[in-house]
């Protein structure tokens, strides 16, 4: 009973959120959160549940982004309307892509996403008389406030729980993890595992690609760098689902606030902390090696992986009671 | 009438022929037992019937239809459904929702599914553990959950591949039971089995393979009798 009102409460929560903190920056913190909760739980639905593991999830969201910049540069039209072209573009993509890769099992496919992250990553900087090439795309925001972009945020997130929830309680649910569990198992139960895995990366690919759009809309400005960056969009993807637990309903929601909150400490080195002490020590070596610390979030990602990994295998959500039993166990024994 | 026809079908895996110019019938209703030493090539043959290879040459009929090539999942869908010698649960799903995944092929609702899966769990007397992980079921159970998954697609034809494998004496029974039960509904039935006893005693016919020929068909007195298959088989049965 409790953990079914967990959501609502949660919604609750984050309904009033932008009410009660007034502040611009944790405003635009939740912001990027809602937004990795629509990537996350895209992700999760490829790879946790139907076990198509993408390490490219930037070239949808890129796709995404740039299909809403470049229809304001190039159409005039308002780059709202990528939340809608966006996802069909991203969707595109996806398609061709899936019809080819899906004859591959495993490892191939995973290789293959990281492939066509590059490959998008190339075009949009190549193609310079369609994209800008590195110059990037910048649009002029339609919000001054966050309040709007929250908002929408939110609903967005919302909207790719729900999507994701009835598709898991569906045929379609049954036969994602029908081919996760076993491919040879599920063709001869009458499943198409083809047709089945590209169902589940169009519905990813989808999501992601108005994530792209939303990000676009609401930052202003994208270069290729930026939307199409495997490690701060690909891997980040992976880490909120791996963080907040593989294959789980909520999952991608949680890993999704922990991942945002872990790559704003490390960009901001501990929220200036890390330099801030170093400075007080006075030591040239501690002072690059926290200079170091903050612009290696990406080793930091790696190593949070692995952590994850080791001790919650199944992430935060997957491994709830696992760590409520850590937590009461310490309890009562330190009385 | 013939459900299944084999048409001198070969499956080769570059020098080696695993299956080499097999050709015999099952009819509408009968239990057909495919015998025949390790590596003779029977699984390689449900391989080549149930679509997971296409022959090499010759060809496979169903219902009067030429198969060969045709995928799994659509032959599923025409109605020829079996089970692996080395089981492959769905292991992180419960037993029902192995058995509910399987009956969406003939179901448009999942509660429709969910009859069909509950109604396929009775009858493999698997409906206690419903709710157990199938990789927590014990082999002997996990054999019967291939069953049941694979008469939640309503088959007409049956392709065991050693379901009474590593069974103990009372889910041997249990399990000869079910195949019995089976038949009953009108399913036709294939059956790969190393219990000489067992097949001797269900099956209508027994097919022999030995390095990847047909060396014998016949009722199971006659094979029983047959030289040949003495020789190959029933010999090296009673030695091990
Ligand atoms: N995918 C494959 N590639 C190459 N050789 C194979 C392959 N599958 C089977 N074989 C070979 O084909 C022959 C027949 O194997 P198969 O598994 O069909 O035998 P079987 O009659 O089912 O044996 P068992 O009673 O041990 O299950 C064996 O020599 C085996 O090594
Ligand atoms: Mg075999």
């Amino acid at each position: 009973m409790v953990k079914k009102a967990v959501p609502f409460i949660a919604l609750a929560a984050l309904l009033v959120f932008p009410l009660v903190v007034k502040s611009d920056y944790y405003q635009h913190l939740m912001i990027l959160v809602l937004m990795w909760v629509v990537i996350g739980s895209a992700w999760n639905l490829i790879a946790g549940y139907t076990g198509q593991v993408s390490f490219g999830d930037a070239a949808f969201f890129g796709t995404g982004a740039y299909t809403a910049g470049l229809l304001v540069t190039k159409l005039g039209w308002s780059a709202w309307w990528g939340l809608f072209f966006g996802g069909i573009t991203a969707v595109l993509i996806a398609m061709p892509f899936g019809w080819i890769c899906f004859r591959l099992r495993g490892a191939y496919f995973a290789l293959a996403t990281l492939a066509l992250n590059e490959i998008m990553r190339h075009i949009a900087t190549i193609w310079e008389k369609l994209t800008y090439g590195m110059l990037g795309i910048l649009i002029v925001q339609t919000f001054a406030s966050k309040l709007p972009y929250y908002y929408i945020s939110l609903a967005l997130a919302v909207i790719s729980l729900i999507t994701v929830r009835l598709v898991m309680r569906s045929k379609y649910g049954y036969y994602f993890l029908s081919i996760r569990e076993d491919q040879d198992a599920a063709e001869s139960m009458g499943i198409n595992t083809h047709h089945y895995k590209m169902i589940s990366l169009v519905i990813a690919a989808a999501l992601t690609g108005v994530a792209g759009a939303l990000y676009m809309n609401y930052m202003g400005f994208i270069d290729p760098h930026v939307v199409f960056s495997l490690h701060d969009i690909s891997i980040m993807a992976i880490l909120v689902g791996i963080v907040g637990g593989v294959g789980t309903q909520y999952g991608p929601a949680v890993g999704a606030f922990i991942m945002v909150a872990v790559q704003e400490l490390f960009r901001t080195g501990g929220y200036g902390l890390i330099s801030k002490l170093a400075k007080a020590s006075g030591s040239e070596t501690i002072i690059s090696l926290s200079e170091f610390i903050t612009k290696a979030h990406v080793m930091g990602f790696g190593i949070l992986v692995v952590v994850a990994i080791l001790f919650l295998p199944n992430g935060v959500v997957g491994d709830w009671n696992k760590i409520t039993r850590l937590v009461l166990q310490k309890k009562i024994k330190g009385g | 009438m013939s459900l299944l026809k084999l048409d001198r079908a070969v499956k080769n895996f570059g020098g080696l022929a695993a299956v080499n110019n097999v050709s015999f019938e099952v009819h509408k209703g009968e239990i057909v037992g495919l015998i025949g030493p390790n590596g003779a090539g029977k699984t390689t043959l449900f391989n080549v019937i149930n679509g997971f290879y296409s022959p090499s040459k010759g060809d496979v009929f169903f219902d009067g239809k030429k198969i060969s090539g045709m995928k799994p999942h659509i032959l599923c869908r025409m109605g020829m459904a079996r089970t692996f010698q080395i089981v492959k649960p769905l292991k992180r799903l419960s037993a029902l929702h192995n058995v509910i995944a399987s009956a969406f092929v003939r179901a448009n609702t999942r509660a429709r599914a969910e009859e069909i899966a509950v109604e396929a769990l009775k009858f493999t007397n698997l409906y206690d553990d419903r709710d157990v992980l199938s990789k927590a079921l014990p082999i002997g159970k996990r054999k019967r959950l291939e069953i049941a998954r694979a008469l939640a697609t309503q088959p007409a034809l049956l392709l065991l591949d050693e379901s009474f494998a590593g069974l103990n004496p009372s889910e041997l029974n249990e399990s000869i039971e079910i195949i019995r039960k089976i038949k009953e509904k009108g399913i036709t039935i294939l059956i790969i089995e190393h219990h000489m006893k067992v097949i001797m005693s269900i099956s209508d016919r027994i097919v022999v393979l030995n390095y990847g020929e047909k060396i014998a068909e016949g009722t199971p007195h006659e094979i029983g009798s047959n030289p040949l298959v003495v020789e190959a088989y029933l010999g090296e049965a009673q030695d091990a």
